[in-house]
């Protein structure tokens, strides 16, 4: 304790040793600073998507043309859009303002390229569908698992954080009339602003698939271990009781 | 020593809560005073309304143009939300196909005037291809043909006190803008749509065309519009009915 207080240095250069943080104190605020925003994204979003739970594809749409899918939702014309757009960008600019701090401190930090960075050695189909396969059969994770990224989630995380986020931003702004005035390429890009809002519904969709993996994963790997290591930073080790598969 | 790192500290936090205090009070000053505050601005959501405002009053000049399109985009379904106004005024002028109609410009103006439809026709016209979007979701794209607001403005001279341009409906809903999208060259006083007459459901004789907004910005069925300097004596203060029911009042997204 002392003495990494006094030689901060060597306490993040060992940072793979058992007694230091698992997770970095700025991952573990931006983890749950992003889990709280996108909580709220997420239930605005539903609230915003059910004024009008129709897809198009191009430039224009509406009730009385084409959709490209008529989801199997109620319209509901409530003016829940209202306080649903409101919480939508007030969630939004706390995720973008979490995202720049967290993407500033994994570049500055080098968490990017220690941890989220696959190894060569691990891109190989036989690695990948090990990993695939151990978590399809739901089979507990090796202690080395409880250090480290995996090949998997070294593929899943910055695909979450470098594709799946961006492309929520970047079809987020093409649907804005204000910017797209300056920056028209956003929208002409992506075919017009009704296929912007399609993709950005396909796009939230992933991510909360990826939100339910992860969870599931978390369940799996240890609720309590691994929720302690992203609050406190401790819990290397797994001493909670397996739930609920060994009971 | 321990007590006086403690009284140094204090003082230090001090100083800086007060320095940090006063700083946020200078920005929010000098933000207001270069118009990066919605009349909204208040509570939890009026952080994030401030926000989105501010970045796209800096991001946006006040020329930048909404997209437009050529005639074939034209879509050919055009919805309409909601009913023209059942007020036995606004109904009286629909009879009499709005001869009688005069939008009145008052407020900060050095003259304040009345309009009919035949003078603001016999202004310089301008026509735009351009999309509306409704803020539940759907689009479509139209053709607006009517005078700039900016042009009835420049006529009436307004204040240089002015900051926001008020505008009202025969349905007594009421709605306003800053002074960029007030005087935005896509910014139109609409009586046509696709070549033809502005249709009653669409808002006729006239209604306001804010192209870098969503379509409840662009209101219907125009009776008056009002120059200010301030809108906390618009309704409940917030310029606006659409922030009252809790829709925000700036809506480029």
């Amino acid at each position: 304790m002392a003495e990494h207080a006094y030689f901060p240095a060597v306490a993040i250069r060992g940072s793979d040793r058992a007694d230091s943080p698992r997770h970095a104190g700025l991952v573990r605020l931006t983890h749950w600073m992003t889990a709280a925003s996108f909580v709220g994204l997420l239930v605005s979003g539903i609230a915003i998507l059910l004024a009008h739970p129709r897809l198009y594809w191009g430039e224009t749409g509406a009730v009385g043309t084409p959709s490209l899918i008529d989801l199997p939702l109620p319209f509901m014309l409530t003016g829940q859009s209202g306080w649903g757009r409101s919480l939508h960008f007030l969630a939004a600019w706390v995720s973008i303002l979490t995202g720049l701090l967290y993407v500033v401190h994994g570049i500055v930090s080098q968490h990017f390229r220690k941890h989220l960075v696959p190894a060569k050695a691990d891109l190989t189909w036989r690695s990948i569908s090990r990993v695939a396969s151990n978590h399809l059969r739901l089979q507990r994770p090796g202690e080395e698992d409880a250090l480290t990224y995996n090949v998997l989630q070294r593929l899943t995380y910055p695909g979450v954080v470098f594709v799946l986020f961006p492309l929520m931003i970047w079809t987020g702004l093409a649907m804005s009339p204000a910017v797209t005035s300056v920056v028209p390429a956003l929208v002409e890009a992506l075919g017009g602003q009704q296929s912007a809002r399609t993709i950005h519904f396909f796009a939230a969709s992933a991510l909360v698939a990826f939100l339910v993996v992860h969870v599931s994963m978390v369940c799996l790997a240890g609720f309590d271990a691994r929720m302690r290591a992203m609050i406190t930073g401790r819990g290397a080790a797994r001493d909670e009781p397996w739930e609920p598969w060994e009971q | 020593m321990a007590e006086r790192l403690t009284r140094r500290k204090l003082i230090t936090t001090g100083l800086a809560t007060v320095a940090g205090a006063s700083g946020l009070a200078a920005a929010a000053r000098i933000a207001d005073r270069y118009g990066l505050i919605p009349p909204d601005h208040s509570g939890i959501y009026g952080v994030g309304e401030t926000l989105t405002y501010a970045a796209q009053r800096i991001l946006t000049s006040r020329h930048s143009l909404a997209r437009e399109f050529t005639r074939s985009h034209i879509s050919s379904v055009a919805p309409v939300n909601g009913d023209p106004p059942r007020d036995a005024a606004y109904q009286r002028l629909l009879a009499g196909k709005f001869v009688e109609w005069r939008l009145v410009v008052d407020g900060l103006v050095a003259r304040p005037s009345s309009f009919s439809l035949a003078e603001l026709k016999g202004f310089p016209s301008s026509t735009q291809i351009t999309l509306q979007a409704c803020e539940e979701g759907w689009s479509f794209i139209a053709e607006w043909t009517g005078v700039r607001l900016s042009h009835v403005l420049t006529l009436v001279g307004v204040s240089v006190r002015a900051r926001y341009v008020v505008y009202r409906s025969f349905d007594q809903w009421f709605d306003s803008l800053d002074t960029p999208d007030a005087w935005h060259p896509q910014t139109l006083l609409a009586y046509g749509m696709n070549g033809e007459e502005l249709p009653t459901g669409h808002g006729a004789p006239v209604r306001l065309r804010v192209a870098r907004q969503l379509g409840y910005k662009s209101m219907k069925y125009l009776s008056r519009i009002t120059v200010v300097d301030t809108v906390k004596d618009i309704g409940k203060g917030l310029g606006s009915g659409s922030p009252e029911v809790g829709y925000s009042w700036y809506a480029g997204i």
